[in-house]
């Protein structure tokens, strides 16, 4: 329509001015008109703090010097970060996997409840995660503290001997993985609860006529329809997980020995405790070009599954 | 293949709700039934307890002479076919076609020749590596029979098959099913609110209303000798006009009082079957067809009378005439050669020959 009516201008205008109104009136601009607001707020909260981290993470201590990747370099040659690169990643991984296992559990028990008691166990369930997690992780760690914990006296009384559970290195890991799981499974009971409703219930009809068992019907009608959303929430999981800064912080501080650390808290630690905000960054920067990639693969697969079959 | 026994079977729902209540039915082993009624029936229920999908409350199925209540549907040896087709939207058509026999442990190349084969049967053998989702609605209906044919079941169960398709599709694929039916001859039960799918398909149609049968008979039978006036006005379309009546008696030969004055003699031969009803209100049926334009003079049993068309619709190879009698819409099928005209009085003859008497109170045909 706009072209059609450009065309049918009169000719008597200047050339100029008659193409800078057709540069308005074109869809495109307008539709790049309308969009600025959002692409000036993500351009302002995201891409530049983000080509900032970069631009920082490959300056000297007193930022004065372009060192390119000497940050990175020194980093991997530090052992305590090689012990932060292993322990987020058992941190992430182990936690993701547990939280995914224990939401599927928790969704497929909801689901099967009957409407009425369903939303009563739903709400309890997710108050975990509705709790803010500085606080929750407070509460833990009164559970947790040598002294008075209650998770102990508990133990004790089934003549278990106490658990030095924040302060021996691979208790304070499980504690730390047990804490994020407690706070993050809600999270995919919900996303899957909504998946597990989504799927037709013909399908397991046509399942169970075809000769399928319950646990075929898993296999082959239920996990499948739901992959994708599978794919995304552990996606995300992995990416939140791996940013999880609160939990270390208020649980162990990245103690015993600086063992529990991972990325963000190491990354304070270094950037705005020791004062060392280029090589703070390198550290939270340094798992942006794996979960990167790993997203990439994820998202390709969601998109052509969602093509394919939906 | 085997024949399917239904006996007293009653389904109650929480809060005392009876969708199906305590039916009958004999099927005989390759028999094409179809049952059909209104929607809340009870015909997709009873089909869903024969497949295994409903508990049965009381009574008893049984399928090749072996009581099913308490077998899961996995185990009934059946195949179903869903009206929403339920294919498995992350496999392939081949897959979704297979996936019965993959659960079963059948060999691979004795699944791949049953697949191809019921791919050539539904001529669906070039779809076979896409998904669902690039198929168009019939084609994925076809599938759906394929997944069902493959299994070479005792039973095949339709339910509703056809109601997303569109008119045209509808009726070749009602063709489709009839010749697959021919070919493979298993016995199958099928489901439909749709009159002109169950006199088209069925051996034997079963009209359900209100959780009971209605009435179980040969298409043509039950067109011509319904039971039942709910029978009568489902069956056929359009339906059965009912006029509402007084049956006299007058000087050994009984007589209708219809509305507008119009007066018929009852048939001789019929006397002796409606003379009960004799000085009471009845209900007179008599479908379209039998309603035209006067022919046939001289045969027994015309009546010709005057009647005034409101509305009037030309089909093409018939003409349907909407007539005004007293409050009461009555339609007529007239040949379209004849002359009729909105508003102008005409004469229109009925064949006596195919009238019903329906008792008003008890709803049953004389």
């Amino acid at each position: 329509m706009a072209d059609g009516a450009t065309l049918a201008m009169p000719r008597a205008e200047a050339p100029g001015g008659a193409s800078l109104k057709r540069f308005a009136r074109r869809r495109s601009t307008i539709a790049f008109l309308m969009t600025l607001p959002l692409i000036a707020v993500i351009g302002g909260l995201v891409a530049w703090p983000a080509g900032y981290a970069i631009w920082l993470s490959m300056l000297n201590r007193r930022m004065t010097q372009f060192i390119g990747l000497g940050n990175f370099e020194i980093l991997l040659d530090s052992e305590t970060f090689r012990m932060v690169i292993f322990q987020s990643v058992f941190f992430a991984v182990t936690a993701v996997i547990l939280k995914a296992l224990i939401g599927f559990w928790l969704a497929h028990m909801l689901h099967h409840l009957p409407a009425k008691g369903q939303k009563k166990w739903r709400g309890m369930l997710l108050v975990p995660w509705v709790i803010p997690p500085a606080l929750s992780t407070l509460g833990w760690w009164w559970m947790f503290e040598p002294t008075y914990s209650s998770i102990n006296w508990v133990l004790a009384i089934f003549a278990v001997p106490a658990v030095p559970w924040l302060g021996e290195p691979w208790w304070a890991r499980i504690s730390v993985i047990i804490v994020n799981v407690w706070y993050g499974a809600p999270f995919f009971m919900i996303m899957y609860l909504a998946a597990l409703k989504s799927v037709p219930e013909q399908l397991y009809e046509a399942a169970a006529i075809d000769g399928a068992t319950g646990w075929q019907k898993l296999r082959y009608v239920t996990l499948p329809m739901m992959r994708n959303i599978i794919s995304i929430t552990v996606l995300f999981s992995l990416i939140v997980t791996f940013a999880n800064y609160d939990i270390v912080r208020v649980l162990t501080n990245g103690g015993p020995r600086d063992l529990t650390h991972v990325f963000a808290s190491y990354a304070f630690q270094v950037g705005v405790l020791a004062g060392n905000i280029p090589r703070g960054a390198a550290v939270s920067l340094f798992m942006f070009p794996i979960l990167a990639v790993i997203a990439f693969f994820v998202l390709r697969g969601v998109n052509r599954r969602t093509k394919e079959e939906l | 293949m085997a024949q399917v026994s239904i006996r007293k079977v009653v389904k109650a729902y929480e809060g005392g709700v009876q969708a199906v209540k305590g039916i009958d039915l004999e099927i005989a082993d390759h028999e094409f039934v179809v049952l059909v009624g209104p929607s809340g029936c009870g015909k997709s229920t009873t089909l869903r307890m024969i497949a295994g999908l409903e508990e049965i409350t009381s009574g008893e199925i049984a399928i090749g002479g072996m009581v099913v209540n308490d077998i899961p549907p996995r185990d009934r040896d059946i195949a179903m076919v869903f009206q929403n087709y339920a294919l498995y939207p992350h496999m392939s058509v081949y897959d979704n076609m297979a996936f019965g026999l993959t659960l079963r442990k059948f060999p691979k190349d004795e699944i791949k020749r049953r697949v191809e084969n019921a791919a050539r049967i539904l001529d669906i053998t070039p779809l076979l590596d896409r998904k669902p989702k690039a198929l168009s609605g019939g084609q994925r209906q076809r599938v759906a029979m394929g997944r069902a044919i493959v299994r070479d079941p005792k039973v095949f169960l339709f339910d509703e098959p056809l109601s997303n398709l569109d008119a045209k599709l509808r009726v070749q694929m009602r063709t489709e099913i009839k010749k697959v039916h021919q070919t493979v001859k298993t016995t199958t039960v099928y489901v439909t609110h749709d009159q002109v799918e169950a006199m088209t398909l069925a051996d034997r149609v079963v009209v359900m209303n209100h959780g009971v049968i209605e009435q179980v008979g040969p298409p043509q039978e039950l067109y011509h000798s319904p039971n039942t006036r709910f029978v009568a006005g489902f069956i056929g379309s359009p339906a059965m006009n009912f006029i509402p009546a007084r049956m006299e008696n007058g000087s050994g030969a009984l007589r209708l009082n219809l509305p507008n004055g119009i007066v018929l003699p009852v048939p001789a031969e019929r006397t002796a079957r409606y003379g009960a009803m004799a000085g009471k209100e009845v209900l007179f049926g008599i479908r379209p067809e039998h309603l035209t334009e006067p022919k046939n003079l001289d045969r027994q049993n015309i009546a010709v009378f005057e009647l005034t068309p409101e509305v009037i619709e030309p089909m093409g190879m018939e003409t349907l005439l909407h007539l005004w009698m007293q409050g009461h819409e009555v339609c007529s099928r007239i040949d379209p050669t004849t002359p009729a005209e909105p508003g102008r009085p005409m004469q229109v003859a009925a064949d006596l020959n195919h009238m019903h008497i329906i008792d008003p109170e008890s709803g049953r045909v004389l």
